[in-house]
């Protein structure tokens, strides 16, 4: 049927890091095939604009189709095959969403709820790279780059009005954040490294990144803290000058593995005098603790150890959970919009046909009735004719396309065919007008006779 | 004329103060800003209230309670816009001060607020310069309690490891700090002033420079409290909690001093006996 009753189904086919392990991942990505996946799948026939998504945690193939069945079988396929894996493998970690769902799915995504970490602000990121690709190679198309710039102002207006990207999620980063509701600006405050370990390490360097002067490195054995310290372009020194350095220093990361303290509480206290009391701020990452849990107690010294840290974000991500309930009430007010939408996008042809028409009739009379007229009209006259034609003609139209707008909604496909058939949208051969049945004079005659 | 703009100027600092919560619930910058620009408008109107009663009345408005109470709060409201162009960081700061200029405000709209003729005793070329010095003053005094209040807010969020709403709303410590500290440097020099000027004008007045009247006392209360918080701060390098606790202290001085012995103790500024 040419008359636009076919339907554009969005789907959605992929896996995540919930429905599937990471060996089935990184298997679907792609990663070290030569092709690029969009244009691999943009040349299925059936497929009209694809989309593809591969990040560390998910692997998600968009496409519109008016096929689905046919669409989804036949990527599947071309996905197995070019990666060399068998579908069979991989069907069970496949997740499917149609329409609404894939719609729904995608706004998801987009705001970091279907993230590992909630509300992580990457994979938005990743998306418009994504859709990116996928737009340079023409395989987007007018569904899928409203859906993806819808999706993409859906994730900001989750951003916006609710906490889901608010509060640090990892200690590192809980760790940074109080650094900065201490001491304000980091630029001109010194940190040291007491020992390494990863998530020190990690914390050194969003502090780093945060702004801190510089970066002083403690360790053990001197030849691995003039490496970290070469990485972090800091100081190096060994763990007898730690006192000396206590001094000048305002954030202590410590993550040695001392069996004991390696700071007592009077230690510290002693500290604060030659220090003009400036605020200290330690973060104890080591199991057993480094620094005497008393330290706190005292003035300007702030002390904080794993299970404080963890504590906090723990805390942070139960808030983010309650955000979350408020960006999902967000996704559904911003489905149904998408949806509508969409659903006035298949009566799209039939109006186009209907102005289309329209205007048709519209040129061709005035154009017979210009060149009927003996005298020719000076251009501002045929200015105001064209004017008065085409609001004629919008007014007339303007009802008809509102009530198909709105009426899709309820009664579907009845009202296009009602209206197609109504102003003859269809009519290969345009119906010949029927001349209203003359009676001839003798017929009259007969009848009466009868 | 200046009754009008007075009323006005208390309406618009009532929203800006209801800005300024929202503005400490939400966050939203949109709320900053606008609770900030009302603030402005307020300002303006109380400025108009302030200069239209100086032309009415012939002298500077400042011989009585109402008009002591509304110029203080005038006086708040210049120091908190001074010190927010200074410290941007501390937005939420104004959810802590407007309140009370607002309820200062609000206080003075309940004094008897007719304006009498100066006794003789005030007609000096001094008033302005005491009075404008000394109340200027209490305005940063304010400034300094409220960053206190916050600092100890805060300070018990991050001791307690308590992360929640305080925690986000609050600016950082070394900011409140600062603050604290900056509206000390301001206050504490006016307020030497202020008194060295109440001296001299005793002495014009009276023929003495201090006879130790209960307002005179309180001030000199004051001074000390503020002054030791100054010494400790700039040679022991106090800071934090107990510079904040000791600016809490300074401010219960300046309560005494300005609501109970102004308007109970007699003496050269019970304002009680000029409307009593």
């Amino acid at each position: 049927m040419s008359n636009g009753t076919v339907k554009d189904h969005i789907i959605l086919i992929g896996l995540n890091h919930r429905t599937a392990p990471v060996e089935v991942r990184e298997k679907l990505s792609f990663a070290g095939q030569n092709v690029e996946p969009v244009n691999l799948f943009r040349e299925i026939p059936v497929v009209r604009e694809a989309l593809f998504l591969s990040t560390c945690n998910r692997v998600e193939l968009l496409m519109v189709s008016r096929e689905p069945e046919a669409a989804v079988e036949m990527s599947k396929e071309l996905w197995g095959r070019t990666n060399q894996i068998d579908p069979a493998l991989f069907e069970p970690h496949l997740y499917y969403f149609r329409n609404e769902e894939a719609v729904r799915h995608l706004f998801r995504v987009a705001a970091g709820l279907d993230s590992m970490v909630l509300g992580e602000p990457q994979i938005l990121g990743q998306l418009k790279d994504a859709y990116r690709r996928a737009a340079e190679r023409r395989a987007t198309g007018v569904i899928l780059n409203r859906l993806l710039h819808k999706a993409f102002s859906v994730a900001k207006r989750i951003r916006s009005e609710t906490g889901i990207g608010s509060h640090a999620v990892s200690v590192s980063y809980a760790a940074v954040e109080l650094a900065k509701k201490i001491f304000g600006d980091l630029s001109d405050k010194q940190a040291m490294l007491i020992g390494a370990g990863e998530m020190a390490e990690l914390a050194a360097q969003h502090l780093l990144n945060q702004g801190v002067r510089k970066i002083i490195v403690a360790n053990r054995t001197l030849s691995r803290a003039l490496e970290l310290a070469k990485e972090f372009r800091g100081e190096a020194i060994s763990l007898e000058e730690i006192e000396d350095y206590l001094l000048k220093v305002d954030i202590v990361i410590s993550s040695t593995g001392a069996p004991h303290y390696i700071l007592t509480a009077d230690q510290v206290k002693r500290l604060m005098r030659p220090r003009k009391l400036r605020p200290i701020f330690f973060i104890d990452i080591a199991v057993p603790r480094d620094i005497d849990p008393k330290a706190n107690e005292i003035e300007n010294v702030f002390l904080y150890d794993i299970d404080d840290l963890k504590a906090v974000v723990e805390e942070n991500l139960a808030f983010r959970r309650k955000e979350a309930l408020r960006a999902e009430r967000i996704i559904e007010e911003e489905v149904l919009k998408f949806k509508h939408w969409l659903e006035q996008l298949k009566v799209y042809p039939t109006i186009v046909a209907l102005r289309q028409k329209a205007e048709e009739i519209r040129r061709r009379e005035l154009e017979k009735t210009l060149s009927h007229l003996k005298t020719k009209l000076p251009s501002e006259d045929r200015e105001a004719l064209e004017v008065m034609t085409k609001s004629l003609v919008n007014k007339l139209l303007h009802d008809p396309i509102i009530y198909l707008k709105n009426r899709y909604h309820q009664d579907g496909q009845q009202v296009v065919d009602l209206t197609r058939k109504l102003f003859n949208l269809d009519g290969e051969a345009p119906l010949k007008d029927q001349p209203p049945r003359v009676i001839l004079s003798e017929e009259l005659d007969e009848l009466k006779k009868h | 004329m200046d009754l009008f703009f007075f009323k006005l100027a208390l309406m618009v600092y009532a929203v800006a103060t209801v800005g300024f919560f929202v503005y400490l619930y939400t966050l939203k910058s949109e709320a900053a800003k606008g609770a900030f620009y009302t603030l402005l408008l307020g300002f303006f109107c109380h400025t108009l209230s302030i200069a239209f009663r100086w032309k009415e009345a012939g002298h500077p408005p400042l011989t009585n309670l109402f008009e002591a109470t509304s110029f203080l709060s005038w006086a708040l409201v210049l120091g908190y816009l001074f010190v927010d162009r200074r410290f941007p960081q501390a937005k939420t700061l104004g959810a802590f001060v407007v309140p009370v200029a607002t309820l200062l405000l609000l206080y003075s709209s309940f004094c008897p607020k007719e304006i009498l003729p100066l006794p003789p005793a005030l007609k000096s070329f001094w008033l302005p310069i005491h009075a404008i010095i000394s109340l200027l003053s209490y305005g940063f005094f304010i400034l300094a309690a409220a960053s206190g209040v916050m600092y100890l807010i805060q300070e018990r969020q991050i001791k307690k490891k308590r992360l929640g709403g305080w925690f986000k709303r609050l600016p950082s410590l070394e900011v409140l700090d600062r603050i604290n500290e900056f509206s000390l440097k301001i206050g504490f020099p006016l307020l030497t002033v202020g008194i060295i000027t109440g001296a001299i004008w005793a002495e014009e007045a009276w023929g003495s420079y201090w006879s130790w009247d209960p307002k005179e006392t309180w001030s000199l209360i004051m001074w000390l409290i503020y002054a030791a918080l100054l010494h400790e701060r700039l040679a022991v390098g106090w800071r934090g909690r107990k510079a904040a606790w000791l600016s809490l202290v300074g401010f219960l001085a300046w309560v005494v001093s300005f609501f109970i012995v102004n308007l109970y103790l007699p003496g050269a500024h019970t304002y009680v006996e000029w409307h009593g």
